[in-house]
């Protein structure tokens, strides 16, 4: 197997919440011990060859690489234009893609591919799985407010569309445009026209959409009236958080601790997933071809343990990992969605996200 | 200790008719045995009679007791006491622990031989299961396994140990003789208990994630046979099985089904699922008391414990016991 993933750049003099730099790198040599202990027993031998590029380098050159030496199991730790590098570059070479770092629903769409795997939640899953959640609370007004990235636009019509099919009202929908305040000195001057930015809208909650966590710590307790905070901070939905300990998974958590002298994080868990889909493949198929793997992976009992209460599946149509996401604050799990009482024909896990019949994918 | 308050709904709520059926079938009782019941999160053991079916007694023991199991006799209770890495003795007639044993660490489950010693722990942390001299507290061997191990079982001849390790995904066989894993079967996903029948010719193992029950032949180490589980109006993904118990004469298996809520009693000869029995919150383990009249269930999320008369396939009755109950076993006489 390989990992590609790209250097976290420099943090500033002290970050509170800066990336570490063995992100998704931890949680994938987590994996493959996991595998390497099943190995033992099947006479299998797990490796995996880690690439991290540096700011200018190439994904495409990198993964051309890997492939030429003959490693045809990529996970991906990577964003949506970089993925789609490293998927257009291997195309004919037989590679498998496992996409651990990149949320894009037109990644599940428009753009997708039939050689692709999406280990990583779709924008749409996470904010289905926080509707979800202020749908069962009856919390229905929200405010939402949306960052200048790409990213925070695309999580903000994600939410939008959350909005509607689980029946909450957007009454404010405002750009913030107040700057990077999350990250200033707690010293610095506080800007009183962002401290006045939430009056008089009568909403339940403010969703923040601020995926480079530029604002959103900044805004609960600093509101006019009092707000809770809900989106990409404040409660958020995830994969995995560190207050996660039900359905065995305190296990998982402390062999990461002692590995890692750090806690899990989302992209630790999906690449950690990715590796181990991979590794649970070639033990039941006792292959280590991409194509048997994949194959394997697609069938419709396809089914894996990975600490989350429900086995784990992949959806045909747009080969996305279907999941329950975990509904958090800073350092609890308050609720797990799908919620009860949101039904689904074929299975409650399929409310969040994209479903068969609205999917945009056509793979191949 | 008071009365527990009953668990069911409303329209269910025939505590005082309950109680009274529970007398009557104790003057039937030939004898009446003691029940051990581990919770989890309350640190401590349920003591429940099994002729009037009250919690006599909840005593303190070690942090996390999970895996809780009785020397052949009857005079050695034994409880894993995870987040202190040892094993618990505790004296049933006095309910004081007398000794700490070492376990390795983390020890979740065990499985004691037909002898009474040695005691195999399965270290879930460690990646091995340690073979422990319970007289001499020394550690014999500790053998390496997959990832997790669980489940732990040995045959009623004592010659093989079973281990299942919940992210490898197998059935570990181990020959007690030299401690060397001899064979291993792959099961579906995360197997959490193994059963043998009492004839040793079958082995049951359940997987929580995978929903089935892998019957196999321990002679061949193939699976013949695996149990699935359909219950209207639960999804697929909330049947999760976990503990098996089967009857002395091999004709009827119960499966603990997890967040479903339910035992299945299963037809060990054909295999069909013949009834699935309405209990408590997340269902893990079971104990049949040794005239196979009753059959005990622990509920991690509602924290009690439910009682199923054998004969009449029915729930009786709901006893309250400490946070998220977890093992239980029942004294042989």
């Amino acid at each position: 197997m390989g990992l590609i993933t790209r250097a976290v750049p420099p943090p500033p003099l002290y970050d509170l919440l800066a990336v570490p730099e063995d992100e998704a790198v931890a949680g994938a040599e987590l994996a493959m011990k996991d595998n390497a202990t099943t190995g033992l027993f099947t006479g299998q031998v797990f490796t995996l060859e880690n690439v991290t590029l540096s700011e200018d380098e190439d994904p495409a050159e990198a993964a051309r690489k890997l492939a030429d030496d003959g490693i045809r199991l990529i996970i991906a730790n990577l964003a949506a234009a970089d993925l789609l590098k490293v998927a257009d570059a291997v195309k004919d070479k037989g590679v498998v893609v496992f996409n651990v770092g990149a949320s894009d629903d037109d990644l599940r769409g428009e753009k997708c591919r039939a050689d692709v795997f999406h280990i990583a939640p779709s924008r749409a899953m996470l904010t289905d799985a926080l509707a979800q959640f202020l749908a069962v609370k009856r919390w229905s007004k929200l405010f939402l407010v949306v960052g200048p990235n790409a990213g925070d636009q695309l999580y903000a019509e994600a939410l939008r569309r959350s909005a509607k099919k689980f029946g909450l009202k957007i009454v404010a929908d405002k750009p913030w445009t107040f700057g990077p305040l999350a990250r200033d000195r707690s010293d610095s001057i506080t800007r009183s026209d962002a401290l006045v930015f939430s009056r008089g809208v009568d909403a339940d909650v403010i969703v923040v959409a601020d995926e480079a966590n530029d604002f959103g710590n900044y805004i609960p307790f600093r509101t006019f009236e009092p707000r809770l905070v809900v989106g990409t901070q404040g409660l958020t939905a995830s994969t995995w958080h560190p207050a996660q300990d039900a359905w065995g998974s305190a296990q998982l958590q402390s062999r990461f601790l002692r590995n890692s002298n750090r806690v899990m994080r989302p992209a630790d868990y999906q690449a950690w997933l990715a590796a181990r889909m991979v590794g649970e493949a070639a033990t039941r198929t006792r292959s280590a071809d991409p194509d048997v793997i994949a194959k394997y992976l697609r069938a419709p009992d396809f089914n894996i343990a990975a600490f989350k209460g429900v086995p784990l599946s992949i959806r045909p149509w747009d080969q996305q990992v279907r999941q329950p996401l975990l509904i958090a604050q800073p350092l609890g799990i308050v609720g797990v969605a799908p919620e009860e009482g949101f039904l689904h024909q074929r299975t409650p896990l399929d409310t969040l996200g994209a479903d068969e019949r609205e999917t945009k994918c056509r793979l191949n | 200790m008071s009365t527990p308050a009953p668990r069911w709904p409303a329209s269910r709520r025939l505590a005082p008719l309950l109680a009274g059926a529970a007398a009557l079938f104790a003057a039937d009782a030939a004898s009446a045995y003691t029940v051990y019941v581990s919770n989890e999160r309350g640190n401590s053991v349920s003591v429940i009679d099994s002729a009037t079916l009250e919690v006599k007694q909840t005593v303190k023991v070690g942090r996390r007791p999970r895996g809780i199991t009785m020397s052949p006799d009857g005079k050695v209770l034994y409880i894993c006491a995870s987040d202190d890495h040892a094993v618990q003795v505790v004296d049933p007639a006095t309910m004081k622990v007398t000794r700490k044993l070492k376990s390795g660490p983390d020890p979740e489950l065990f499985a004691l031989h037909p002898s009474g010693n040695p005691l195999y722990i399965a270290n879930e942390d460690d990646n091995q299961v340690t073979v422990l001299d319970v007289e001499a507290n020394k550690i014999a061997a500790q053998v390496p396994v997959g990832t997790e191990p669980e489940g732990m079982a040995v045959s009623p001849d004592g010659a093989i140990l079973v281990a299942t390790s919940e992210t490898t995904n197998m059935a570990h066989f181990i020959d007690t003789k030299t401690n060397k894993i001899v064979a291993n079967v792959l099961v579906d996903a995360r197997p959490r208990f193994a059963e043998y029948s009492s004839d040793g010719k079958r082995l049951w193992v359940s997987a929580e994630v995978g929903g089935t029950v892998a019957v196999i032949d321990p002679e061949t180490r193939k699976i013949i046979q695996k149990v699935s589980f359909k219950i209207p109006g639960v999804s697929k993904e909330a049947i999760q099985p976990v503990g098996v118990r089967l009857t002395k004469d091999g004709k009827k298996a119960f499966v603990a089904l997890g967040p479903a809520n339910r035992v299945a009693v299963v037809n060990a000869e054909t295999f069909e699922v013949e009834k699935y029995l309405l209990v408590g919150q997340r269902v893990w383990q079971l104990a049949l008391t040794p005239d196979e009249k009753l059959l005990f269930t622990t509920n991690g999320n509602s924290n009690d414990v439910s009682v199923i008369d054998v004969p009449e396939m029915k729930v009786v009755k709901s006893i309250k016991v400490g946070g998220a109950p977890w093992g239980v076993v029942v004294s042989p006489q």
